[in-house]
């Protein structure tokens, strides 16, 4: 069983001051084993706190990201599973499944994880996912209107992953849960 | 061999107790045999050793001990009357007949003990008779070993209320004389100490006064503890009489010693209820008392005493506590003008805690102190003490701690003014203090007024300050402070629209001072925070009638205009750019084609003059074409304009591959998936025609430049492209087309001059495995995919 982070546009400190209280005392280190990061932090002291959180970190960039030197896209394989990271403003129109779709073929990856939106989906797509974990801050978005805080965990055991949504409502954290399962004739398994 | 001074006392200490061992022994063995002459004798002898001169008061002490412990034994036998057969009255007169003094006093007032426990004659006779007596001896340290085994002896059997040796005629008046009489000779004693031996010993000598010092305080600690001393006595007798002698004395070790002595023995509501009396005394003690030691600790006495229960408040308001402090404390730095400044800080640091622990809601008490200390402060622009600047730190930090909300803070109107006095690198330290304090918190600040104060308090944050050094800043610390100033600015929110514009003009106008080195941290989180206003604004129906300038999107828009201006001169033009970019797409959701398309212009311009960066144009393309696709408001003549611009840029950007990926991208420009977006799938296939175009021109070059064919993943992503707007019904995309296409990816593939790409093999996999999919999903998209062969 392996914990996988996913969480992006947090914008600090272009529009929003900190993650929210409760996500912080969450977000404990030792926990979690691998970070996957959509972006848009947007600066070093979220790197670091990030780091802290989890070593094992990977960050893609934002479009208002300091550190220039994120990649635009990134592939990792954690277990059976093969995760692609894009923060999202490259694909047009912005968080369209079938755009994105295109670039889960392109990555080919089972898990997609894309931001930008704000807005926190997962979707189950020819036989993989997509997920875009929103704005774990809650940051202001032109896209989405009342954006709340989320964030997903991903719980990835041999060819199940379950994906924890966590959404800030109201001051509350609500937890939400999607099962998904990779079938054995697993294409990236070349 | 001179023996130095330390083993010569240790040879006097051991020749003492030798002396007092060998006369002990005899002693012992005269009482064993109730042999009364010979054991005054041998007790007399062995307290001769006590007259010597040579110890030092720790060496003193010493033989002293060995010489009480035989005197305890001595008591035992006079107690006995029946043993030596000799009334305690004639005993009383018969010790007085040993030749010197120190001995017979000490035999005195160990006989003494024993009359009044008889009770054959009045305590208060007899405690005054050896009181008195004990004046015979008049040098220091033998004086305060007599006196402290006088006080040791008697302190059981002083007549005080309740006590078996009260009598009509004896009251605890007299035990109360009894010791503070003691207690003034000792003093006395103690003082003269310092006269005596040569001058160059001084601070040694002050070293061994300062070990005798329990000697005198034990008196105090007696006193504290005779049941009789109720507060009246303590107001009317006891501490003014102690208070006297400690004026009077005019010594600095006593006065510290004995004022922090009183505030530690007697109660706390003696205190409070002669602090008049108390406080008093301070300004009158030597000007180099530590009295900031004294008062701290008399402060923090009295508000663990206020908190310990709700009852005694009250007493606290009855008898003016913070009034009568605060006076004090003023006098006290009056008198003492050589006090360094950082002493006075320090007491006013006290008499905060002190105020903010008892009286937390009295802001303005807090204020009192604060205006107290801008006072001692103005002698001088800013302070220079590193010492004081850290109390002044202390000072100011006191109250964001008790109150956790800088709301109040900014309520106390000289707080900014003793922040004014901090060297600009502390100041700054403490901005960054109130700054965390809001965020740890969560403090939201609310109205204009209090963000107009807040700004004040951090200016040393938001400009440079005047006449400061422009020394070699830290870029990290400066990066670090400039985005907490970031962060802060989401913490000033009003739900109420207007206030909330007005929060958002004034942080623009301290902002705007920054100069460029600071606006690309603090423009970026002021654009945020304006655009969310247009958000709310845009939520509400109409404007409120009546209002004279209510807030509108457009008189924010205005705003935002000008500000995001400012960065040009920075230069920050990728900031600007996205901030236009935003800003638009806001625009766009009031409905304000204008404003979106004044927005456009300036994203367009600043694109075409000031982003050269092939890598950075990338990106900008992407996000000028990613709103500019989200944008519904404009017209067909600026939207054309618009697309044009972007499909232009797109073509015209360095690396094939990348205007190939722009082209293509702008073919959503023309195919918005929505019910009433624009669908023209002419024109997207225009587009990707020209991406096709461009990929094989890109082919091409690859092939003259490095002999090979280059990788064909574009054409895979034009092919995912075509399958987009074919299912989505684009009918200029057909089936023959994709067809084509697939073939050509094929053969390219096939081709032996391409270079081996396995991304790019593999994502043609996984699309044909797409278009299969597809096809066995049956319905409308399986017949629609049905012609595609794969």
């Amino acid at each position: 069983m392996v914990l996988v982070l996913a969480l992006g546009d947090l914008h600090i400190p272009h529009r929003a001051a900190d993650l929210p209280a409760k996500f912080k005392s969450m977000l404990v280190p030792g926990k979690i084993q691998h970070i996957v990061c959509t972006g848009n932090l947007c600066i070093k002291e979220v790197h670091d706190y990030l780091k802290i959180i989890c070593p094992d970190l990977h960050i893609i960039r934002g479009e208002y990201d300091e550190e220039t030197r994120y990649p635009e896209t990134k592939t990792l394989t954690i277990g059976q599973f093969k995760l692609g990271l894009c923060h999202g403003h490259q694909v047009i129109p912005w968080g369209d499944l079938d755009s994105l779709a295109m670039l889960q073929r392109q990555l080919d990856v089972d898990i997609l994880v894309t931001g930008h939106t704000h807005q926190f989906t997962a979707y189950k797509h020819e036989g993989g996912v997509v997920i875009n974990p929103g704005s774990a801050t809650g940051a202001f978005s032109s896209i989405t209107y009342d954006v709340n805080p989320s964030f997903v965990l991903m719980d990835i055991d041999g060819l199940r992953v379950v994906v924890y949504v966590y959404e800030l409502i109201d001051g509350e954290v609500k937890v939400d849960k999607i099962d998904f399962k990779k079938t054995s004739t697993c294409h990236s398994a070349h | 061999m001179m023996l130095s001074g330390d083993e010569d006392e240790e040879k006097w200490l051991a020749e003492g107790i030798a002396g007092v061992q060998h006369n002990a022994f005899y002693m012992h063995r005269a009482l064993d045999s109730n042999n009364l002459r010979e054991a005054l004798k041998y007790s007399a002898q062995m307290l001769s050793e006590l007259r010597t001169s040579k110890l030092s008061p720790h060496k003193y002490y010493e033989l002293y001990m060995r010489a009480f412990d035989e005197l305890r034994k001595l008591e035992m036998f006079f107690k006995d009357e029946s043993r030596h057969g000799v009334l305690i009255i004639d005993l009383y007169e018969l010790v007085q007949h040993a030749g010197n003094i120190l001995p017979r006093l000490y035999l005195l007032c160990t006989v003494g003990s024993v009359y009044i426990k008889s009770k054959e004659a009045p305590a208060k006779e007899v405690l005054k008779d050896l009181v008195e007596m004990c004046r015979g001896v008049q040098h220091p340290i033998r004086g305060l070993f007599l006196r402290s085994y006088l006080a040791q002896v008697s302190r059981d059997k002083l007549p005080d209320i309740g006590s078996e040796y009260e009598r009509d005629a004896e009251t605890v008046m007299d035990a109360v004389e009894f010791v503070l009489q003691n207690f003034t000779e000792m003093n006395k004693l103690w003082v003269r100490m310092q006269h005596q031996g040569p001058g160059r010993v001084r601070e040694k000598r002050e070293k061994e006064r300062n070990e005798l010092r329990d000697l005198v305080g034990k008196n105090l600690h007696v006193l504290s503890q005779i049941e009789g001393v109720d507060l009246e006595m303590y107001k009317e007798n006891v501490l003014p009489r102690v208070l006297e002698q400690v004026v009077n004395c005019k010594d600095e070790l006593a006065q510290y010693y004995l004022m922090d002595c009183i505030i530690q023995v007697f109660p706390d509501e003696y205190h409070l209820q002669t602090l008049e009396t108390l406080l008093g005394a301070c300004p009158q003690l030597q000007p180099t008392v530590d009295i900031k030691t004294v008062l701290s600790r008399l402060m923090d006495r009295l508000s663990n005493y206020a908190v310990s229960s709700a009852d005694v408040l009250p007493e606290f308001l009855q008898v003016e506590a913070f009034a009568k402090l605060s006076n004090a404390i003023g006098k006290v730095i009056d008198a003492q003008v050589d006090m360094p400044i950082v002493g006075a800080i320090s007491l006013y640091v006290s008499l905060l805690t002190f105020t903010l622990r008892v009286h937390p809601d009295r802001l303005d008490y807090v204020d009192q102190v604060l205006g107290a200390c801008v006072k001692k402060l103005s002698s001088a622009p800013k302070l220079e003490d590193s010492r004081a600047t850290k109390q002044v730190v202390a000072l100011l930090s006191a109250p964001l701690d008790k109150y956790n909300d800088i709301v109040t803070a900014l309520t106390l109107s000289n707080y900014p003014r003793v922040m004014d006095h901090l060297d600009d690198g502390t100041n700054k330290v403490m901005a960054m203090v109130i700054i965390q304090s809001i965020m740890k918190n969560s403090t939201c600040i609310s109205t204009a007024e209090k963000v107009e104060v807040l700004f004040e308090l951090i200016k040393g944050l938001i400009k440079d300050l005047d006449g400061a050094a422009q020394d070699e800043l830290d870029e990290e610390d400066f990066k670090e402070e400039q985005n907490s100033v970031a962060r802060l600015i989401h913490m000033l929110y009003n739900d109420d629209s207007e206030e909330m514009l007005k929060i958002i003009c004034t942080v623009r106008k301290h902002i705007m001072t920054g100069g460029p080195k600071r606006l690309p941290f603090t423009v970026p989180p002021l654009v945020f925070s304006a655009l969310r206003l247009v958000r709310q604004l845009q939520n509400q129906d109409g404007d409120v009638a009546g209002e004279e300038e209510p807030a509108t999107p457009k008189k924010i828009f205005q705003l935002l205009n000008q500000t995001i201006e400012t960065l040009l001169s920075v230069p920050s033009p990728e900031m600007a750019l996205r901030l236009y970019l935003q800003c638009a797409e806001a625009a766009n959701d009031c409905d304000l084609e204008p404003v979106a398309y004044e927005f456009f212009t300036q994203a367009f311009m600043l694109y075409e003059e000031e982003i050269a960066d092939s890598k950075a144009q990338v990106t900008a393309i992407h996000l000028i074409i990613g709103t500019l696709q989200r944008i519904s408001v404009f017209g067909v003549e600026n939207r054309d304009t618009l697309t044009h611009k972007a499909t232009g840029y797109s073509a015209r950007l360095l690396k094939k591959p990348d205007q190939c990926r722009a082209v293509y991208a702008c073919s959503h420009l023309f195919w918005v998936d929505d019910q009433d977006g624009i669908k023209d799938g002419e024109r997207v296939l225009l587009c990707l025609k020209r991406a096709l175009r461009i990929a094989n021109a890109a082919q091409q070059m690859a092939n003259v430049a490095r002999g090979s064919s280059g990788p064909v993943v574009l054409f895979v992503e034009i092919l995912n492209k075509y399958l987009y707007f074919f299912e989505k019904g684009n009918t200029q995309i057909t089936a023959s087309a994709i067809q084509s296409l697939i073939e050509l990816i094929t053969s390219e593939m096939q081709s032996e001059s391409t270079t081996l790409d396995p991304a790019a093999n593999a994502f043609f996999a996984s699309t044909k495995r797409y278009i299969e999919f597809q096809k066995k999903k049956g319905g409308a998209m399986g017949e629609k995919y049905d012609p595609i062969n794969v």
